[in-house]
Order: structure tokens, then sequence, then C-alpha cells
């Protein structure tokens, strides 16, 4: 299936999860956030969460601001 | 009054240090970390913005030179432009660090002066503190935005002193002096600082803080420039609490006029 990450489009197994696509970018364990269509998908239910075809997903962290 | 025990509150949380500090636009993180220790600030802003998808997952992550354990983190909602997006940020900073609901709202209105939005930061004020959070607000120095910011349950408002990142000091310190005069929560001056005597000046008006990334991290030698801030705050602070001499059009002698043995 396809879905949209950080708004690009990219290829993932059917019936990937969150937690599945965290572990494939190696962002396993880091400080990250994610949105799956502007639904914040908190990090205790990546395992549960099924991702969808067309899905657009947005993965953030912290950086140098002020 | 005994500076060394002065703190203030932000949040039903004492800070000792009235130097908050921003973390953009150093050279690297080691610079990051270099320059906040010697600014001595206890709370640091981060922004928050898409990870890069494959590249280098081993790459040091800012956190790791300002952890969240020492500092508290203030995630800003920087770059947003709707009172959405910043609302947006909010939520995903909160996810991000584990239910820490301490924020720095900021909705700009324009590129060009990166001035605030104030009507779509009022509604995002409004949104966020409803939701729950804590909100310390970017906005302008308009003394009655201010203080209905105040109203809404905003627990810090931060004026700006002249636009971010220009280093042009306190353009305005008559409103700002308005402003901490006729507040009940804590006065950060936000933005525009742009050497040491810009923070003593914040603080000589009575602001209970000031909040700087630019002055600091575009300095020549920024580790030494977090330093002096760190010193201008405490000068001008103790300033303020000293309460200074009048003003006066002529002369007063320092030495006594008696007793001149010619």
């Amino acid at each position: 299936m396809v879905i949209t990450l950080n708004g690009e489009e990219q290829n993932i197994a059917d019936g990937a999860t969150a937690a599945d696509l965290v572990n494939s970018l190696e962002l396993t364990g880091k400080r990250i956030a994610m949105e799956v269509n502007r639904t914040i998908i908190p990090r205790s239910r990546y395992e549960e969460h099924q991702l969808t075809d067309g899905d657009k997903i947005e993965i953030v962290h912290a950086i140098g601001g002020g | 009054m005994n500076s060394s025990n002065d703190s203030f509150e932000i949040a039903g949380k004492t800070y000792k240090s009235r130097l908050l500090v921003g973390s953009g636009k150093y050279k690297n993180l080691e610079e990051t970390r270099l320059a906040t220790e010697a600014s001595g600030a206890e709370i640091v802003t981060v922004a928050i913005r898409r990870s890069n998808i494959g590249q280098n997952p081993d790459e040091p992550n800012l956190l790791d030179a300002i952890p969240p354990e020492k500092y508290t983190i203030l995630p800003n909602t920087a770059g947003c432009f709707t009172a959405d997006d910043a609302v947006r940020t909010c939520q995903l900073a909160r996810e991000l660090l584990d239910g820490h609901s301490l924020v720095k709202l900021e909705v700009l209105g324009d590129q060009k002066t990166l001035y605030p939005d104030v009507t779509a930061t009022l509604e995002a004020a409004e949104t966020l503190i409803k939701d729950g959070f804590q909100v310390m607000v970017y906005t302008t120095d308009d003394p009655l935005i201010a203080k209905r910011l105040e109203e809404m349950g905003c627990v810090a408002v931060m004026p700006l002193a002249a636009p971010i990142g220009s280093g042009l000091g306190i353009r305005n310190p008559h409103n700002i002096r308005l402003i901490v005069e006729n507040a009940s929560v804590p006065i950060l001056v936000d933005a525009g600082v742009g050497t040491a005597s810009d923070a003593a000046i914040a603080m000589e008006l009575g602001c209970d803080g000031v909040l700087m990334n630019t002055a600091i991290a575009a300095a020549k030698d920024p580790v030494l420039m977090a330093s002096a801030m760190r010193k201008g705050i405490e000068a001008g602070r103790e300033a303020f609490l000293a309460g200074r001499m009048p003003k006066r059009a002529y002369a007063s002698a320092s030495s006594p006029l008696d007793g001149l043995s010619t």
C-alpha cells in the first residue's frame, strides 16, 4: 500500500502497523511524535494502530529553535 | 532584599534563572550544550519539525544536548502562521514530551517582520488553554492585549522588544513598563535583545525574565555571550530590586563640599 510520509509517497507492506513503520525507519525508542491523517497516535498505541492505504503520516521530533 | 533567594514561578514551578534561552542557530549540538550551560538557563525552547526520514538514524538528538531531566523544555510554535497549525504543533509537542503541557505559543503574521498575528494568537491561546495546556504567549508590546492574554489564563505573557532575530534592543521601554505594572503573571521580554545591556534594561524595567536565542547563538563567541547575558540579567534584576536613584538635571557632588583645605 502507499502512504504519504512527511510529504513523500512511500510503499509499505499491506497490514503494517504504526510500530512496523517506526521500526522500518529505525526510529524505535527515539523521541518522536506521529500523526496519522491529522490525528495524533500515542506511542503506547503504535503496536495496535493499523495503517491503511492513502494514510497521510507525519513524524516529528524536536530541533533547535528559539 | 537578598537577591540570592530571588526566584519566580511559572505554572506552579519555581525558577531561579530569569534567562530563558532558545536552542536554534548554533553551529552544532556541542555548542548548543555549552552555551546553554553557560547561560545558566533552566528553561530552553525547542522547535518541532518533521524528522528526516532515512537519513542517518544515529544522528545525535537535540534532547541529548539539553536533556529534559535537567532543563524545562519549552516547545514553541515558531513558523506557524495560523492558529490551527500552532495548536497542532503544541499537541504534537505534548505527545513528543510525554504529556508535558507547558508551551510557547507564537502565531506569526508576516514573513518579513515575524510580527505576531494577535487575533490568531488569541484564538490559539483560547483553544490550547481549554485543552489543558499551560501557555506562555509571545505577543506585541500592546498593554491591552497583554492583559487580555493574562485574563484568558496564559501562564506568562512575553512581549517582543523588537522583531525576532533583529537584535535591536528594547524599542519601546514605556510599553514594556506599562505591561509589567498591570500584570499579575510573569512578563518576559521575548525577541529583539541584541547584547547584555539590552537584557539588563529589560530587567531594570521590572520584567520577570528574558527569552533570547539569536543574541547568543549569532555572537562571535556564543558561549561567552551566554555568560555575559546571564550577568546582564542578574545585574538588571538586582538594579531593579535595589531601586535606582532619581534622575536629576544638574550635578549633585558626591564628595562633601564642607571642610575643603583651601
